[in-house]
This record gives structure tokens, C-alpha cells and sequence, in this order.
């Protein structure tokens, strides 16, 4: 008689491939997944409570540090969150600038997750590729901002620099040529066989599981949920700009690798359309006071980045610094259907889920 | 080279091929370090990036580094290895790498041994090398290497199968399992090759070596992004760079065999190109080979466990036995 035992494999927190300090404990039979457990928190520095003793200025710098792939974004869920609580209004030039960045960081956002899911199946060369489109990109953040990953541009009540001499021309340059790219990539890895066979029917739910698990962004919309907050509740200025929100029905991997190439592409038509209506001249900062107190009160304001919705709920008493503040974070709440889509998978498709999910570990932790 | 086989053996004898062999030795070593440079480089090119560039002009001293680096590394075995079959692993991959070398022909008078069964002997003895990363991934003692081991070994076997019988559609034509045999019965043109008539061993070949070679699409015993690096997770220094020597030498008899059975092994092309030296003409296709082995490392992602299986069982093997179906009544009918 053959004794067989369950393999308890520890993936993580050092490994390859879960993007940073994650753990999964797994039981295997075999290759095949009977449970896991992912082990959070490696990464958590206590965002929201440092929050609670700094004015809403100096929390911007924190909000970079979440979502280190996006921190666009995420700077603009705050000051969002304060202005609607202080109704300040925004100067449309500093609103065209926030846009631009955070449409830009959007792309920036699809090509490293591309990239790194790649090289997650196991191709090397496009992860190189999405890296230097994506330098184009960091070039530009770094003219206008002086920094390249963790920006703080964003300030309540509009941005901390307008866009030097030239810069827009160069957003503009570069759109043709993401484009002829994203042509490439399609060539080269999209229509790739062993490709499409690794990703193609892998982790599946339906639209009644995402919604149950509060998914957003790509992992909702590939089970056919129209669901972008930025046709759904606009914010800034997306209610001027044409553009689709990409939606399948199937529900598994390729469906949510389709889908963010596809926002790319939909990205560079909303860039298109925001520099040629770009204001030649205008403020890009706002009335604001000097120390900013919002009044007593409680808001949420959420918005879509490029991991799905990213909300902010502050408690103000009316103080400088907030009361309380909470981030939803996107990365996190996504994370949470793994356990379930793990089970019955083999080792290899864990990476393909996972990478699939888009996460970053900074925010998931946050 | 053939008189001094046929010749008994003595001390003199027994020195010169000694002498041979140490030469040739250098020979395959240098190859690897300079494959190694050429793979990051080519690979480099085709990422945008230089590839090394450092370590001696254009970087060429940059694998002589990493070898020494490797070598004067400390020489760990974990505690709970199995310690034995821990050393003994690397040495019984390493050991059937070099000896496969000794049936390939390079030129009509260059040549180690012209066995009779030089083709069997081949697939015997790289056969071998599994044991050894079986027997690497199970000693460590570690999850990931035991899994990389696993993988490796059901990996062999099922691309052993299509690998030996595609050339059997070669053995057949040629009418032995020789390899000398083999490239004489090959042609000066390139439509006397045996790569256009046996166009679906070829494929079948080339696909279960690259397998053999566990590169590239097929490395999953080593696979990186799930399993850190396979069977050899838990080895460094110079029982590491056994394990890599190995893999490159493999690189190096592919690329030889595939030349020697499909490509026509020293044989120009064109007729009209015979002035060129044989010897050449064999390094200008085996190079050609070793460029598509990296080439696909830089293009293709890696294939998934069970459709690797489903692959090499349901997809080569019929068509490596299809081909030897076709290639027999192309005999019976053209050539009786």
C-alpha cells in the first residue's frame, strides 16, 4: 500500500512571482492546489493611522507608497475626497493636467502589469519591451513633476507644477507611438499559441461571484459587468471625452489580459482627445486656504484606477488633520477571491491567477 | 583518426587519444563560455539592451568570470540533504553530457568513435543525465527542487519517445544507426539532406530537443517564476555550474546531432560551394542551430505541465510514427 501525504509548499514571501512580499501557503496533491492561504501584511507601514496625525497636504507623499505602480491616481482619490468635502473649485487647466497624468499613468500601470505577467508565463523579452514604452512615460512624469515613481503632484485644490514649455507636444508624440507598439505586442505575444493556452479558460467566476467578492476594475468587467466609475460616476473631466470601456464575458484570464490592453488603447484615445482641448493658459491651483480644514463631516469619493475602484472615506471634526481616514484599496479587495479560484488548480496555473489579478503588494497591504 | 581506431591498444595509443580528449575537452569548454556570452548577448540584442559589456573588451571575459565566481563560491549542502546522493547528482549529469560527444563526426576524418550503434548510444546515454536531476531534486530535500526533479523526470520521458523514434525515419533512409553512416548517405545539395524528405521528423525532433534540453518553451523543471529554480534550487558554487555546464554541453550535442542527421553534417548546401572545408560548413549550421535555441528563449512564454504531456503523448508521437509510416513506403515505392 503507497502512503501519499498532502505537500505543504510555502510560496512566498520571497518568491519570483508574487510581486513583492506575499504568501500563500499552499496544500498540494501532486501539482494540484487542494488549499490556500494567502498570509498578508508583510508590506504594511500603518498608512491610515500615520494619516491621522498629518495635515492633508502631507498625507499626498503616503498615498504615493500604496499603489507604487499608480501613484497617480492615487494622489488624485485624496485631494478628490477633500475637495468635494471643502466644494473647492478646480481651475480646468490644473483638471486637463490631472487628467493627462492620470491617463498616462493608466497606460504606464497596463504595461507593467503586461509585462510582468509575461514574464510570469515564463517570456522574457516583453517585459523588457513594456519597461522601455514605459520609461517614455516615467521621462515625461519626471519633467513635470521631478520624480519618477512616487510623484506627489497633486495638491487640494489642483496640481503642485504646470506642464513645462513642450511637454504637452511630447504627450502628444507619444501616442502615435504606443500605439504602433501595442501593434507589435499583439503580433508578438498576442496571438502566441502556447500563450493563449496557458491563459485561456484558466480562472474562471461569473458576474454573480465578482460582485459578491466586491472585484473592480478588469477582474470584474471581464465577467461582462459594465462597471467604470468614470462612465458610471465622473469625476474630473471624463464626462467630456468619447471613449469605450471594454467588456467580455468569459470571465478567465485572457478575458482580463484583452481587456487591459484594450484600456490602453482606450487611455491613448482619451489622451488624444484631452491634449487637443488642453487650455494654452490658465491657474493650476485653486482658491484653497493656507492650512486646510475641512468641516466636520464624513465623505467617500472613489474613482477607477487602473486596479479598479480606489475609494477614500475621511472622518473630518473640522481639525487640520483628519479624524480618521480609510483607503479602499482595489489590489486588496480583488485579492480576496483567490483562495476560492486556487482550489482544483495546478501549481503553474497559481502564478497564471495570480499575476492575473493584478496586484500590488503595496496596496494590498498598504 | 580511423587507422589509429583500428589500431590495438597501446601506451602510445592510449596517450594520443588521451591527448585528443583533453584537447577536445577545452574545445567543448570554451564553447560553453562563449555560448553562454552569445546567448546574452543575442538575447540582449533582442531585448534592447547590450548584453555584458564589462568584464574585458566588448565583455567577452564575462562568462570566465561568473565560472570563477562560481568556483571560489562557498560550497554548501543544506543540512538535511541526503549528502551522498547531494554530491553525487551533478557528476551524474555532467558525465553522460561529454560522453554522448564521443560518436558525433565532424568532418569525414574527424571523429571520435564510429560505433555501429553511435545513434542508440546517443539517446541511451543523455537518458542518464535525468537520473541525475532526479536524483539532485530529491536529495536537496527542498519542495520546489523535489517538484522541479518530479517534473523533469516525466518530462524525459515523454519527449524521450518522439525524440528517438523521428530519427527513425533517418535510420531508414540511410540504413544505420552510424552517424558517420548517416552523413554520408546525405548529399552536396541541400535537396539531398535528409531535412526536406524527413521535414516531419525534423519538426518532431527539433521540438522534443528543445524539450530534452528543458529550454525554453519547455523548461518547467527549472521553472523560474513557479518554482524559484527547480532541482537546483539548493545548489551553489561549483556543483551549480555542473548542473549549468551540463545543460550547455547538452546545447552543444543537439546542436551537433540535429546538424549530423537533418542538415547534412559537413556538407556544402550547394554542390558548387565545395571548395569551402567541411569543417566550416558543419560549425556555420550548428551555429545556426544553437541561434534558434536562444532565439526562442527570447520569444516564447512556457508551456503548462499537463498540456506538455498532452503534447509530446497525443501531438509528437503520432507524428513521429506517421513519419515513419511515410518514410517506409516512400522506400518501398521509389526506391525498391
Amino acid at each position: 500500500m503507497i502512503r501519499t501525504e498532502e505537500l505543504l509548499l510555502n510560496v512566498g514571501p520571497q518568491h519570483p512571482s508574487t510581486h513583492g512580499v506575499f504568501r500563500i501557503v499552499l496544500k498540494l496533491d501532486g501539482e494540484i492546489i487542494k488549499e490556500a492561504t494567502p498570509v498578508m501584511g508583510y508590506l504594511h507601514r500603518g498608512t491610515e493611522k500615520l494619516a491621522e496625525q498629518l495635515n492633508y497636504t502631507q498625507i499626498i507623499p503616503y498615498t504615493d507608497r500604496m499603489d507604487y505602480v499608480s501613484a497617480m491616481t492615487n494622489n488624485y482619490v485624496l485631494v478628490h475626497a477633500v475637495e468635494k468635502m471643502m466644494n473647492i473649485e478646480i481651475p480646468e487647466r490644473a483638471e486637463f493636467m490631472r487628467l493627462i497624468v492620470m491617463e498616462l499613468q493608466r497606460v504606464a500601470s497596463h504595461l507593467v502589469w503586461w509585462g510582468t505577467y509575461l514574464l510570469d508565463i515564463g517570456a522574457m523579452s516583453p517585459f523588457l519591451y513594456a519597461f522601455r514604452d514605459r520609461e517614455v512615460i516615467i521621462d515625461l512624469f519626471n519633467e513635470l513633476c521631478g520624480a519618477r515613481l512616487t510623484y506627489n503632484y497633486m495638491r487640494v485644490g489642483g496640481v503642485k507644477w504646470d506642464a513645462p514649455s513642450g511637454w504637452i507636444d511630447k504627450v502628444r508624440d507619444f501616442i502615435p507611438y504606443m500605439r504602433k507598439r501595442l501593434k507589435e505586442y499583439d503580433k508578438l505575444v498576442s496571438g502566441n499559441e502556447i500563450f493563449l493556452a496557458r491563459i485561456k479558460g484558466v480562472g474562471i467566476y461569473d458576474a454573480q461571484t465578482a460582485i459578491a467578492y466586491g472585484l473592480s476594475g478588469a477582474n470584474l468587467r471581464c465577467t461582462g459587468v459594465n462597471w467604470d466609475l468614470r462612465k458610471q460616476e465622473p469625476y474630473s473631466l471624463y464626462e467630456r471625452f468619447d471613449f469605450d470601456v471594454p467588456l467580455s464575458f468569459n470571465g478567465d484570464c485572457y478575458d482580463r489580459y484583452r481587456i487591459r490592453i484594450e484600456e490602453i488603447v482606450q487611455s491613448l484615445r482619451i489622451l488624444e482627445q484631452a491634449v487637443e482641448q488642453f487650455p494654452s493658459e490658465g491657474e493650476t491651483m485653486g482658491k484653497v486656504p493656507r492650512v486646510i480644514r475641512p468641516p466636520a463631516g464624513e465623505v467617500y469619493a472613489r474613482i477607477e484606477s487602473p486596479r479598479g475602484e480606489i475609494g477614500c472615506y475621511i472622518v473630518s471634526k473640522g481639525k487640520a488633520e483628519p479624524y480618521r481616514l480609510k483607503f479602499r484599496r482595489p489590489s486588496f479587495v480583488n485579492l480576496q477571491i483567490l483562495p476560492e479560484l486556487l482550489v482544483g488548480q495546478s501549481m503553474t496555473n497559481l502564478i497564471t491567477i495570480l499575476g492575473g489579478v493584478d496586484i500590488v503588494v503595496g496596496e494590498v497591504d498598504c | 583518426m580511423t587507422e589509429l581506431l583500428q589500431q590495438a591498444l597501446t601506451w602510445q595509443n592510449g596517450l594520443i587519444f588521451l591527448g585528443w580528449a583533453v584537447l577536445f575537452l577545452f574545445i567543448v569548454l570554451g564553447f560553453v563560455t562563449y555560448a553562454i556570452y552569445f546567448e546574452r548577448k543575442v538575447i540582449g540584442w533582442m531585448q534592447f539592451r547590450h548584453g555584458p559589456t564589462r568584464v574585458g573588451p566588448l565583455g567577452l571575459l564575462q562568462s570566465v568570470a561568473d565560472v570563477l565566481k562560481l568556483l571560489i563560491k562557498e560550497d554548501t549542502i543544506p543540512q538535511k540533504a541526503d549528502r551522498a546522493l547531494f554530491i553525487l547528482a551533478p557528476i551524474i549529469t555532467f558525465v553522460p553530457a561529454f560522453a554522448v560527444l564521443a560518436v558525433i563526426p565532424y568532418t569525414p576524418s574527424l571523429y571520435f568513435a564510429d560505433l555501429h550503434v553511435g545513434l542508440l548510444y546517443y539517446a541511451a546515454l543523455s537518458s542518464l543525465s535525468t537520473i541525475g536531476i532526479i536524483l539532485g531534486g530529491w536529495a536537496s530535500n527542498n519542495k520546489y527542487s523535489l517538484i522541479g526533479g518530479m517534473r523533469s523526470a516525466a518530462q524525459m520521458i515523454s519527449y524521450e519517445i518522439p525524440l528517438v523514434i523521428s530519427v527513425v525515419g533517418v535510420v531508414m533512409l540511410s540504413g544505420g544507426l552510424s552517424l558517420r553512416t548517416i552523413v554520408e548517405g546525405q548529399g552536396n545539395n541541400f535537396w539531398e539532406w535528409n531535412l526536406l524528405p524527413q521535414m516531419i521528423g525534423f519538426v518532431v525532433f527539433m521540438i522534443a530537443a528543445v524539450s530534452e534540453l528543458n529550454r525554453t518553451p519547455f523548461d518547467l523543471p527549472e521553472a523560474e517564476s513557479e518554482l524559484v529554480a527547480g532541482y537546483h534550487v539548493e545548489y551553489s558554487g561549483f556543483r551549480f555550474a555542473f548542473f549549468m555546464l551540463a545543460e550547455y554541453v547538452y546545447v552543444f550535442a543537439i546542436a551537433s546531432l540535429t546538424t549530423v542527421l537533418f542538415l547534412g553534417g559537413w556538407h556544402p548546401p550547394l554542390a558548387i560551394l565545395d571548395f569551402i572545408p567541411g569543417l566550416l560548413w558543419f560549425m556555420l549550421k550548428f551555429v545556426f542551430v544553437v541561434f534558434f535555441l536562444f532565439w526562442l528563449r527570447a520569444t516564447m512564454p512556457r508551456i503548462r505541465v499537463d498540456q506538455l504531456m498532452s503534447f509530446g503523448w497525443k501531438v509528437l508521437l503520432p507524428l513521429a510514427l506517421i513519419n515513419i509510416f511515410v518514410t517506409a513506403a516512400y522506400i518501398e515505392l521509389f526506391l525498391k
